[in-house]
């Protein structure tokens, strides 16, 4: 009964640490409009607009897709606003999907967004909340733990994390889009950065940015206009409370049960064997080992081994964030969405320099909070 | 498209305020436990979970966060949320449903308007860049709406009063309702504005609250309920954010959302209307007819707890069917300064 659902485009704005160009209207339009071109489609043609973003307090307006309404071309339309942190751009992407899945809509638009730069994310990430733990350390000082425990459990060498640094602001060189590009960066120079939680250096964060992205969904009659959409195979989200009694934070069990879902409904036995190309959430360098164990891409314990022999590069076995990932641009509503994205656009081979060869299933991931919310998506050249 | 109904609904009492904090949680365990309970199901018959709330309400980031503690989701749960109304959520728990993923979803939303001063934080939903500076208040923007369908006939004071009249006497027979009983038209004329032309009695009360609702599909919502109420239709539309570009006296968006979801031959409408003169526009706008029930619960102005407010209307209307009062109804929702932002969904028993 479902029906299916294609990606029929994609669009980007260029990610800085601030955008003082455009305004937060000007931000969205800048990849809408670039979403439409690339989907071969007008305003008009879009039936419903599903908008994401992290936390209000990161721009300082409340609900803003009431006032950005005319910008983003949702009057007269049904405009939903997904919330759901971090993985909030994937999400986003997910509740889009489930409008065609549903026979609801024909093209739905999704945008997610953060402008950062309009407040502080610090300050909003700080606001003391009653019989709550403070997070005063900001998400470095809250994940440190969670990677030295990741390392003391798989007994992974120190300098994994930094083989993954160097390897997505490498891959960055080649994305247009990225905001921080470093061709030449090696693993002795991320490992010669400041450290700033142990063990995470300077060299091993996500930036903050200013950025926007954009897909647009349509029905199977819709991708009929397009030459070679991303058919949407699965999607998935799954979340679990920050804490319980005997919660494994380094590998959630949200995020295991969220890709076995997700696999299960691609009709995937051995993800490793039959995802070409993979977008995961990786903010902080040691969490694509974190994710490759969580996903089921290896067994616990393994995820590092792929990373270390080079296998996760573009070239390898399996090429993670050949777009740069979030360790290379960070608007933090939009990381899930842009990682969503450039897993279909690696499929529909429009990633241009970063793309990797003969991709015919990817997969877009996203996580947020402290490791709770999880969202997922497969994608693939041949329908479902 | 699938069969869908609303099973079950619980509401905490609308409040002036709660002393449960503002991640909703000491106002959602007793109401989704109460309401899991009159099914007689588990958390674990619930295949999909969405809330609505507002991170600017409760004065932090993550609102949601803290209140998925009160679904106990453990094991991982599939679970989504929307800054927006829980009508909204109700929206996208039905659209998961119809893609036929899940047959049941669980639908929350919480506010504790009390933590804050309502008036100005809802100024912050304005256009940041050239409106919000000069912060109209929502009482001032509703104010300027009821004062141009004044000029331009309408509505009148006395008819708004008559709203407030009606609303308040309604609210006698709701047990969760903050405010009940009115003095007469004539009384409440006397009293001073408070926002000209609105008067205390046009405006919806500040109120702390929760809602929870159940929908279910096919054999699943027949076997859990003897009179599911069943969505016929559910849609939902957005207006300008310009307010000076808006004609203020209409609502587009909510006749789109009715014209979408059908709303003919329904017996019961449950208008989601903050301010009396809200009520007299969508009457208008949605061409309904004199012997159409108007918000028999009391609505938003016997109690408004934002972001449950437009699902208690889908509660209150879908009790209308599962009471056997009505055969077909309709809520309202609504979102944004000045009705900008609407969702109708009508149901119906069989």
């Amino acid at each position: 009964m479902k029906e299916r659902a294609a990606v029929l485009g994609t669009g980007q704005t260029h990610y800085r640490a601030k955008r003082q160009d455009v305004s937060m209207a000007g931000l969205l339009h800048e990849a809408i409009d670039r979403a439409l071109a690339d989907a071969h489609v007008g305003w008009d043609d879009i039936d419903a607009v599903v908008v994401g973003k992290a936390p209000d307090f990161f721009e300082g307006v409340m609900m803003p897709e009431l006032s950005l309404a005319d910008a983003i071309g949702a009057v007269g339309k049904p405009l939903l606003r997904v919330h759901t942190a971090g993985s909030v751009g994937g999400s986003t992407g997910v509740v889009a999907a489930s409008l065609v899945h549903a026979g609801v809509h024909e093209r739905v638009l999704a945008v997610a967004w953060e402008k950062q730069s309009e407040s502080n994310a610090m300050w909003a990430l700080s606001i003391p909340i009653p019989f709550n733990m403070p997070v005063n350390a900001g998400a470095g000082g809250y994940f440190a733990p969670h990677v030295r425990s990741y390392i003391r459990r798989s007994g992974a060498p120190t300098h994994v994390g930094a083989i993954v640094a160097a390897k997505d602001r490498r891959n960055a060189a080649k994305n247009p889009f990225a905001h921080l590009k470093q061709p030449d960066q090696t693993v002795e120079k991320v490992q010669a950065s400041q450290m700033l939680w142990d063990p995470i250096r300077y060299d091993e964060t996500c930036p903050s940015s200013d950025g926007a992205c954009a897909v647009v969904i349509g029905s199977e009659n819709a991708a009929r206009a397009v030459d070679r959409p991303a058919w949407i195979h699965a999607t998935s989200m799954r979340t679990e409370p920050t804490t319980y009694a005997g919660r494994d934070q380094v590998n959630p069990r949200a995020g295991r049960d969220c890709a076995a879902a997700l696999w299960k409904q691609a009709g995937i036995t051995n993800p490793l064997e039959e995802i070409d190309a993979a977008e995961i959430y990786v903010p902080f360098s040691w969490f694509e080992p974190m994710w490759l164990e969580n996903l089921g891409f290896t067994p616990e314990g393994e995820g590092w081994k792929l990373t270390e022999a080079g296998e996760t590069e573009i070239g390898g076995k399996l090429p993670i964030n050949a777009s740069g990932g979030v360790l290379s641009s960070n608007p933090i509503g939009a990381s899930g969405m842009i990682r969503f994205a450039e897993a279909a656009m690696q499929v529909m081979g429009r990633a241009g320099e970063h793309q990797v060869e003969g991709v015919r299933k990817a997969v877009g991931h996203a996580y947020g909070g402290g490791s709770q919310f999880f969202s997922m998506w497969v994608v693939g050249s041949e329908k479902p | 498209m699938r069969d869908v109904a609303v099973v079950g609904f619980a509401q905490t009492p609308q409040v002036r305020e709660t002393r449960a904090t503002t991640n909703g949680v000491e106002m959602l365990v007793p109401i989704i436990n109460g309401v899991l309970r009159d099914l007689d199901i588990t958390k674990h018959d619930i295949g999909f979970w969405c809330s609505g709330s507002s991170d600017y309400l409760a004065g932090r980031a993550f609102s949601f966060v803290s209140a998925i503690d009160a679904t106990g989701p453990v094991p991982p749960i599939n679970e989504s949320h929307v800054e927006a109304d829980a009508a909204w959520a109700m929206y996208e728990a039905w659209v998961k449903i119809q893609t036929g993923d899940v047959d049941t979803a669980l639908v929350y939303g919480f506010g504790k308007s009390s933590a804050g001063d309502l008036r100005r934080t809802l100024a912050l939903q304005l256009d940041p860049y050239v409106l919000a500076p000069l912060w109209p208040d929502s009482l001032a923007i509703a104010g300027l709406q009821a004062q141009l369908g004044i000029e331009q006939g309408r509505w009148s004071e006395a008819a708004m009063a008559e709203v407030a009249v009606r609303a308040r006497r309604d609210a006698e027979t709701n047990p969760n309702a903050q405010l009940a009983g009115s003095k007469d038209v004539d009384a409440l004329l006397a009293e001073p504005y408070l926002a000209q032309p609105l008067r205390r009695h046009d405006c919806a009360p500040i109120t702390d609250g929760a809602a929870v609702i159940v929908l279910a599909a096919d054999e699943r919502a027949r076997r859990l309920s003897p009179r599911p109420a069943w969505i016929t239709g559910i849609a939902h539309a957005i207006d300008s954010a310009h307010i000076g570009a808006r004609d203020l006296t209409t609502s587009p968006s909510a006749a789109k959302a009715a014209r979408t979801a059908g709303i003919d031959s329904v017996e019961v409408a449950e208008l989601h209307t903050p301010f009396t003169h809200q009520e007299l526009l969508l009457h208008a706008e949605l061409g309904l007819g004199d012997d159409v029930r108007l918000t028999p619960s009391g609505g938003a102005l016997a109690g408004n707890p934002m972001f449950a407010g437009g699902l208690v209307r889908v509660g209150e209307a879908a009790r209308q069917i599962f009471d056997g009062a009505a055969g077909r109804v309709m809520a309202h929702a609504t979102a944004g300064p000045a009705l900008q932002q609407n969702l109708v969904c009508v149901m119906e028993g069989r």
